[in-house]
């Protein structure tokens, strides 16, 4: 009975013990469900979902706090793959957070512009360029389209102009059968 | 003179029509009244113009200057006027617009000086500059720029020279080797020197028995190791991949290059412009093209590179019937969304269709597994897996299976019992793929950036905090400084210093406000009259009579409470001088 006893509380000291040094040595830092939450996003950094930029939305998600169905820049293949990558069910783009629109970049008016900076401080990407009272201009290539810096701009010179297709981004479409008609 | 020569999995076998443009010898395009020269010659990179309207060119007289890696220079294919630098539709499958420089020909055709350079004179990234100066790019089709393909010059031994031309119709490879097989080898030797190879092999296929005569004809006349070898014809021959499977034996794996096994391989059309490029000086201004396919008169043509599809047509005159018009072979071409385009170095031949000749697909039906597809892939992939899983839109599954390595030579839908046209559905799953990979870019760029910024507040916060508490920290130590301060009692220093330093900021912010009352001066009380100025004495007079006067009240304080000797002896004596009055608070028992 005594050496069942020992055998017993020896073998949960080691697997204790062991348990104890494994939840050291492979700590995780930090949580990787939000990295691949972020990773999904579409770092348009936008604000719609109510968060302050894509990784705290992806840490609400994380958190249980917000739904997957709040970014209208990701749209219905980002909702998607979030439901994918959660294991829920997947429900359409919640309305009250936007809609999803074609891919936009803002431009400056150029003869338009005061030179206030309120847009370089609302850019969240940094891709404005310009100084106090000098012309203002946006950085193409770096625009995430988030239309933060519309509402700033206080002669409301800049437009968010729909990306125009280029030999290099065309793509091939989605083969379509076509049916002739009977008569 | 025996070679063993390889064979390639799969391939097709067609019914070539080579005989009906092979035959005609190769007659020079007539002058369109307008070129349109795009500036930009492939997807990847555009030359940055440098002609603006109004100017005079002369042929050969550079317009578009190389830029980036994968750039190379754009020249006048003609002298005449530049009418002006406008957007056009391009030669490509999108029919989209790019910058193109128009200009109306003068009919005199007068060439820019040319300097004619011998290869081996120069070094050899001067030679490769050369090439890329001369706007010298593949012509086999894709256009892929030739002093890049040259690499580094190191560790490739063997040139593969590609006369294969597998695709039906297409001819202008044929006749270019019949006609200046001379041309070609010479380029091919320079190809050889700048890659630093040991042996060439031309590979034609031998359906052209004429063009393999005359190239052994001109080899046997060069000194410098090019074999002419002639192999099967099995549609897709000219792949470049299978080219050097059947040529060498080499099977180049997946994601690898010819050159990880000492193999490159040019098309015969891009060595005759190496050659020129350096014999002549001559910069890459015109092609051989094909006109083929539903017409009266084929043949093939010196075309300038902007002469637009539409007035080359004339020459081959289409018949009525002609519903459509295919851009390269009928395997891999694709239909031209509108004829104004222009011929770009890329253009091999122009097909004219019609319903009887190329017969419209019929309705795919549901894919049978049967396998034939797989049988024929040239490049050994499962083409009905990549089918499904890019109708699917599974596209990292497709990349799984190797999606990358079908080179799109659509055998696979050209045996397909069921006509599902499944080339389309991989070049929809490739431009996603690339569609996606750009904006995973853009986001990893944008998340940096945003992270970047978010970084740079937070320190930019931290900095002025920090610089506020040096300010503060200055001013402290300067009174500390100036008034000798008490030295603080061991025990109690802490709080004792903190608070006298606030009392004697608080007592220096009054001594410099009454400093400086004290320097202004009321400036009312210049050129006053007299009048004025007795009635100020008065009022003084009256202000003295009361002590109220500057000087009397104002400077007088209450007199200093005497402090008690000290009481305990931790409690330090107070020195002399400083501002007593917290002390004295404190060492009140």
């Amino acid at each position: 009975m005594l050496t069942a006893l020992l055998i017993m509380a020896a073998i949960a000291l080691v697997l204790g013990a062991a348990l104890g040094f494994a939840s050291i040595r492979f700590k995780v830092v930090g949580d990787p469900l939000v990295e691949k939450i972020d990773a999904i996003l579409p770092q348009t950094q936008c604000g719609q979902c109510g968060y302050p930029g894509c990784k705290p939305y992806a840490q609400a998600i994380a958190n249980g706090e917000a739904d997957i169905n709040q970014c209208p820049p990701g749209g219905e293949e980002g909702i998607r793959k979030l439901a994918d990558l959660l294991g829920r069910e997947f429900k359409p783009l919640s309305e009250e957070f936007g809609v999803e629109k074609p891919k936009a970049v803002a431009r400056i008016d150029e003869q338009t512009c005061i030179g206030c900076t309120l847009c370089i401080q609302a850019c969240p990407v940094d891709a404005i360029v310009g100084a106090a009272k000098q012309m203002h201009t946006v950085v193409e290539p770096l625009c995430t389209g988030c239309e933060l810096c519309v509402a700033p701009c206080p002669v409301d010179c800049i437009t968010m102009e729909p990306v125009a297709e280029t030999v290099e981004t065309w793509k091939w479409k989605y083969p379509v059968i076509e049916i002739r008609k009977r008569a | 003179m025996t070679k063993r020569l390889h064979r390639f999995k799969g391939g097709v076998d067609l019914d070539y029509h080579k005989a009906e443009s092979a035959g005609v010898p190769i007659r020079s395009a007539p002058l369109p009244p307008r070129l349109i020269v795009p500036l930009r010659q492939n997807a990847r990179s555009v030359a940055h113009g440098i002609v603006t309207a109004g100017e005079h060119v002369l042929k050969g007289q550079r317009i578009g200057e190389a830029e980036g890696v994968l750039g190379t220079a754009v020249h006048a294919p003609t002298s005449g006027t530049v009418i002006e630098v406008t957007e056009h539709p391009m030669a490509h499958p999108s029919g989209l617009d790019t910058h193109c420089v128009v200009i109306e020909p003068d009919g005199d055709e007068r060439w820019v000086a040319l300097e004619p350079l011998d290869h081996r004179s120069i070094d050899r990234q001067s030679a490769l500059n050369r090439l890329r100066e001369a706007g010298v790019v593949g012509l086999g089709g894709a256009a892929f720029p030739s002093h890049v393909k040259l690499g580094s010059g190191t560790g490739v031994d063997t040139v593969v020279i590609n006369g294969a031309e597998c695709e039906p119709w297409i001819t202008c490879d044929d006749r270019l080797m019949r006609e200046r097989a001379d041309q070609i080898l010479a380029g091919a030797a320079i190809l050889s020197d700048l890659i630093g190879a040991k042996r060439v092999l031309v590979g034609i296929e031998d359906n052209k028995p004429e063009a393999i005569a005359a190239m052994r004809a001109a080899a046997a006349a060069q000194a410098a190791p090019i074999e002419i070898v002639a192999i099967p014809t099995v549609y897709p021959a000219g792949g470049e991949k299978q080219l050097i499977r059947v040529l060498t034996g080499i099977e180049i794996p997946h994601g690898r290059l010819g050159t990880d096994f000492g193999v490159q391989c040019f098309n015969v059309g891009t060595a005759a412009a190496v050659h020129r490029a350096f014999a002549l000086g001559e910069p890459l201004v015109s092609r051989i093209v094909t006109l083929a396919g539903n017409v009266e008169r084929p043949g093939n043509y010196e075309v300038l590179i902007g002469t637009p599809v539409a007035s080359l047509l004339e020459l081959a005159e289409p018949r009525a019937d002609t519903d459509r018009y295919i851009l390269g072979g009928p395997m891999m071409g694709f239909a031209l969304p509108d004829l104004s385009v222009p011929v770009i170095k890329g253009t091999n031949c122009v097909l004219s269709a019609s319903p009887t000749l190329f017969p419209r697909s019929k309705p795919p039906l549901p894919c049978i597994r049967c396998g034939e597809c797989a049988r024929a892939c040239p490049a050994e992939l499962q083409p009905f897996e990549l089918y499904w899983f890019a109708h699917s839109r599974n596209f990292g599954k497709a990349q799984e299976y190797h999606l990358f390595d079908c080179i799109e030579c659509g055998c696979c839908s050209y045996v397909c019992p069921s006509h599902i046209p499944l080339v389309d559905y991989y070049r929809y799953a490739k431009s996603e793929i690339w569609a996606r990979e750009r904006e995973t870019r853009a986001a990893d760029g944008a998340r940096e950036r945003f992270e970047f910024r978010n970084f740079r507040q937070e320190r930019e916060k931290a900095e002025k905090a920090a610089k506020l508490a040096a300010k503060a920290a200055e001013t402290k130590a300067k009174l500390a400084q100036t008034e000798t301060a008490p030295a603080p009692a061991p025990t109690e220093a802490a709080p004792q210093s903190e608070d006298d330093a606030k009392r004697a900021l608080i007592a220096a912010a009054l001594e410099r406000a009454k400093q400086q009352k004290a320097a202004a001066k009321p400036k009312n009380t210049e050129d006053l009259s007299a009048a004025t100025l007795a009635e100020i004495a008065e009022i003084e007079a009256r202000r003295k009579a009361l002590g109220l006067s500057e000087g009397d009240a104002g400077d007088v304080r209450p007199a200093l409470p005497t402090l008690p000797g000290p009481t305990t002896a931790a409690t330090p004596p107070a020195p002399p001088g400083g501002d007593p009055e917290p002390l004295a608070r404190e060492d009140r028992p």
